[in-house]
């Protein structure tokens, strides 16, 4: 009855398969990838209560058909067009200096006809029900490459590096929180710089 | 000479797999742990566009999802081929977006229903007009941070 040399061994031999059979599961179930894509903040419904006067010239209007034209201050435009214009209005700083808006950093025209500084300029986005949702996603890739274009500029002047990289580090949440407290300031400075005003109109019914 | 004539006869020695588990093993962790689940089957096509200026969408926990495009060719009997939208496991109309942000963020912790961030994961031939329906939804339950999902790339190839 007594058993010699200690228990019998177990046969491990199917431990492999089993494992494999797991890793295999794993493998099917799961996806590797993060989601990436454009952020945006859509308008809260109710209007604020105090009724703010937005002077024409530091509205830049872009308006998509249904074709997937564009119609950029009155202007039929290209689509590879817009970025250039709209860094170029964003960019302006029209107004003359020593008045509390001039604005020293931009390299624009200071067309006095254009935007007053990149803190009044808006950017108003219309669309037809019928436009395709590419063509709005490239437009829309377009007019955030501006701002990120501008910011990247600033932050290569202010602290030699793009503001695209410094705010991907400080979104991730990989990132010492150390380094990550470091950034906030820096990226709210080129933030504010040329803050992000993109309004998204109702979209037009009519034809 | 004798005493090395055993290993002329013998055949090769066997490799031993006993590590073999080891290695699936720690090949299993490397997965399961930069993996994660997917959790809906999709019933819509859903080829996203492109855009080049992306954020990436971390902490999955904060993410509602919610789809648009064409149901995929075993639904279109059923559903047609205009674009539907699609919430966890079943198609929708406009008007239950809302509901559906609402049930979804409640089920949430406290602490994350204020940071919520709906990702839009429309196909690229979805019209605008769905697609502002489904915003002005989202306006109407204050969920706001929303994300247009894109592949990674160039953005004028949308337009071909």
């Amino acid at each position: 009855m007594s058993r010699r040399g200690g228990p019998p061994e177990v046969n491990a031999g199917s431990m492999a398969d089993i494992a494999f059979l797991l890793l295999i599961f794993f493998l099917v179930t799961t996806t590797i990838e993060t989601d990436a894509g454009l952020d945006r903040m859509l308008p809260p419904l109710e209007p604020p209560e105090t009724d703010v006067v937005i002077k024409q010239k530091n509205i830049f209007t872009v308006n998509i058909n249904k074709n997937g034209q564009l119609l950029v201050e009155e202007e039929l435009t290209q689509l590879k067009d817009l970025r250039a214009k709209a860094m170029a209005f964003l960019d302006n700083g029209g107004s003359p200096s020593g008045t509390s808006d001039y604005c020293n950093y931009c390299k624009g025209r200071r067309d006095a006809s254009s935007s007053d500084s990149p803190t009044k300029a808006i950017i108003s986005l219309k669309n037809d029900r019928e436009t395709k949702y590419g063509t709005y996603i490239t437009v829309q890739n377009e007019l955030v490459g501006a701002y990120n274009d501008l910011r990247n500029r600033e932050a290569q002047r202010l602290y030699g590096r793009d503001f695209t990289e410094m705010e991907g580090q400080f979104l991730n949440p990989e990132t010492p929180s150390r380094i990550r407290d470091e950034l906030k300031d820096k990226v709210r400075r080129v933030q504010e710089l040329f803050p992000q005003k993109l309004s998204e109109a109702q979209t037009s019914t009519a034809n | 000479m004798g005493k090395f004539n055993k290993k002329k006869d013998g055949d090769l020695p066997a490799v031993s797999t006993a590590s073999l588990p080891d290695i699936v093993f720690m090949l299993l962790f490397f997965f399961m742990t930069v993996t994660t689940m997917k959790d809906s089957s999709l019933m819509v096509q859903n080829t996203l566009p492109n855009a080049s200026e992306v954020k990436k969408l971390e902490k999955k926990d904060r993410v509602l999802y919610v789809y648009v495009g064409k149901p995929t060719s075993q639904y279109q009997k059923v559903f047609g081929s205009e674009p539907k939208i699609q919430l966890n496991d079943k198609f929708a109309s406009v008007s239950e977006v809302g509901p559906f942000i609402l049930q979804e963020r409640a089920k949430k912790p406290q602490e994350l229903q204020n940071v919520l961030t709906t990702a839009l994961k429309v196909d690229k031939g979805a019209n605008m007009g769905l697609i502002s329906d489904i915003k002005q939804e989202l306006r109407k339950v204050n969920a706001l941070k929303i994300n247009y999902t894109t592949y990674e790339g160039d953005a004028f190839r949308n337009l071909q």
